[in-house]
């Protein structure tokens, strides 16, 4: 039976909306469960095992390293932030473009893509320096340049395959319609692709603040995150090292996470963006 | 002036499949033509060059008197496919108006539409919805609705009831004859079901393959309009004997293409 009665779902209007927040909060309980145990577990295990501070301190600590100096930690978090970010912005919009005119022209696509997948290979993290060299190791620029470059790739490929994944039948009827070419892509190919590009974007947003803060590592200014963990592993103040690679965290994490608010906004028709 | 004229129509693939050979048919207004044979018979193909979705290698289609090409461009016919072909990311109601926001339609205009051919497949009340919300023949029912959307004369399916169970499409043949009465449209229906076509058509055009070319049509001569009891007819066994005879004569033993006795 399929017909009348609906066996159609109610969308989440009918649902109380105290039973929609109490419903995802238990979906969190399995993961602040975990998240509490691996922390009381670390926490009681490096006394209990005698591990010396410099290989792994206490979360106690780390916390505490990182409250007694949260204001410079969170602005050399910020700077790193803003790089990646620029980074990511130039990366996955130059991603999507060339994606756009490889899918609309394939010869362009047969010409390109195979030294695409070549470049992929190529481990960008070591032109740090060479992008310091390249531009100036205490701008901003080089740093940019290596978020971009990782972005670049998953946004790419995400794209594409999102682009090439409509359905022929879902062509045809556009063209039973006398649909154009810009309205095609504009009704049909640009929403099919985009769960795939979001899927790109969330990698690159991690891999935005990876590419910051290495290209930090090889030279950056003073007061970002990159040269601030290597400072402070430089004079053995591990636990403040391990403080700002948990401002690093932050940021990675909430970065990943406005972009996912941003998907969930954008694909709020996707039954699957609501878990 | 009949709707659809095919006049010696070949279409070759790349590769040289022929899938159709000289195939000839014309159809009148308000004809209900169902093309029906073993896969590889071209009735798909056929479908498509009425729809100048794929172009012919010899011959000529003709659609509203006018070339195929034309006729889609001033979008004179609305299609249905096997799958329903629903966009996700849109609501049932704006899925039933993208040919209306296509063809430039205003909104106020649009909305009424849709409210109306809601009520035509008795979907009323689920504009709101998205299509996976929806059962598989909810979700024809909502593809039909948007190929009528624009009141075309042509009515173009492609085995749409192909996936659904038996229950769900004996409901949606009665619903498609009631929607083809009231609205006085042309219909050309491909399927795979020799009880199918009998029931809904008033002529059904048998193929055969290799190379794909109409072996028989055959006139339904079932009082109209068709109802339920219909199926349990003798005239309607009759008529399912004598398509699936035309059916084997066709595929089995290799014979002429029979003329056409319309």
């Amino acid at each position: 039976m399929s017909t009348a009665p609906p066996v159609a779902v109610e969308p989440g209007a009918t649902q109380a909306l105290g039973g929609v927040v109490g419903r995802r909060l238990r979906d969190w309980i399995p993961a602040v469960a975990v998240l509490v145990i691996v922390i009381g577990g670390w926490q009681l295990a490096v006394p209990a095992l005698g591990i010396k501070k410099f290989l792994l301190p206490q979360p106690s600590s780390i916390w505490n390293a990182f409250w007694d100096n949260h204001g410079d930690l969170l602005h050399a978090g910020w700077l790193t932030f803003q790089q990646a970010f620029f980074g990511f912005l130039i990366g996955s919009g130059a991603a999507i473009l060339l994606a756009l005119l490889l899918a609309r022209w394939h010869a362009l696509g047969r010409a390109i893509m195979p030294y695409a997948i070549a470049a992929n290979a190529i481990p960008i993290i070591a032109f740090a320096p060479i992008m310091n060299a390249w531009f100036s190791p205490f701008g901003q620029s080089s740093k940019i340049a290596i978020a971009a470059a990782l972005c670049f790739f998953p946004v790419l490929v995400n794209t594409l395959r999102g682009l090439s994944s409509v359905r022929p039948q879902s062509l045809e009827l556009m063209r039973s319609y006398a649909a154009g070419e810009l309205e095609i892509f504009r009704r049909v190919r640009f929403p099919t692709a985009l769960p795939f590009i979001f899927t790109g974007l969330k990698v690159a947003s991690v891999l935005a603040m990876i590419g910051a803060i290495v290209a930090e590592y090889f030279g950056g200014t003073l007061g970002d995150l990159g040269t601030l963990i290597r400072s402070q592993y430089q004079v053995f103040d591990y636990t403040n090292a391990w403080a700002g690679i948990f401002v690093a965290c932050l940021f990675g994490v909430g970065f990943y996470l406005a972009v996912a608010l941003a998907e969930r906004a954008a694909l709020r028709w996707e039954p699957s963006t609501s878990d | 002036m009949s709707v659809v004229k095919i006049d010696n129509v070949t279409k070759e693939f790349r590769g040289g499949t022929v899938a159709l050979k000289d195939v000839s048919l014309e159809i009148e207004e308000g004809e209900f033509i169902s093309l029906i044979g073993p896969s590889g018979c071209g009735k798909s193909t056929l479908l498509r060059i009425i729809g100048d979705l794929i172009e012919p290698t010899r011959g000529v289609a003709t659609v509203n008197g006018k070339p195929a090409r034309q006729a889609r461009k001033d979008r004179d016919y609305g299609i249905v496919f096997q799958d329903p072909v629903l966009y996700d990311w849109r609501t049932v109601g704006r899925n039933i108006a993208l040919p209306l926001e296509l063809a430039g339609w205003n909104r106020q205009k649009r909305a009424e539409r849709v409210k109306e051919m809601l009520a035509l497949v008795e979907l009323s009340g689920f504009d709101r919805h998205h299509p996976w919300q929806l059962s598989g023949g909810m979700q024809q029912r909502v593809s039909i609705a948007r190929a009528l959307s624009f009141d075309p004369a042509l009515l173009l399916m492609d085995e749409p009831f192909g996936a659904l169970d038996e229950m769900t499409r004996e409901r949606l043949n009665m619903e498609l004859l009631r929607i083809w009465e009231r609205s006085g449209c042309t219909i050309v229906f491909v399927t795979h079901s020799i009880a199918e076509a009998v029931f809904l058509s008033t002529r059904v055009v048998v193929m055969s393959p290799r190379p794909g070319r109409i072996s028989n049509v055959i006139p339904i001569d079932l009082q109209q309009p068709r109802v339920a009891a219909t199926r349990e007819e003798p005239r309607f066994f009759e008529l399912v004997t004598q398509v699936r005879e035309a059916l084997h004569l066709g595929a089995d033993l290799d014979v002429p293409a029979v003329e056409s006795p319309v």
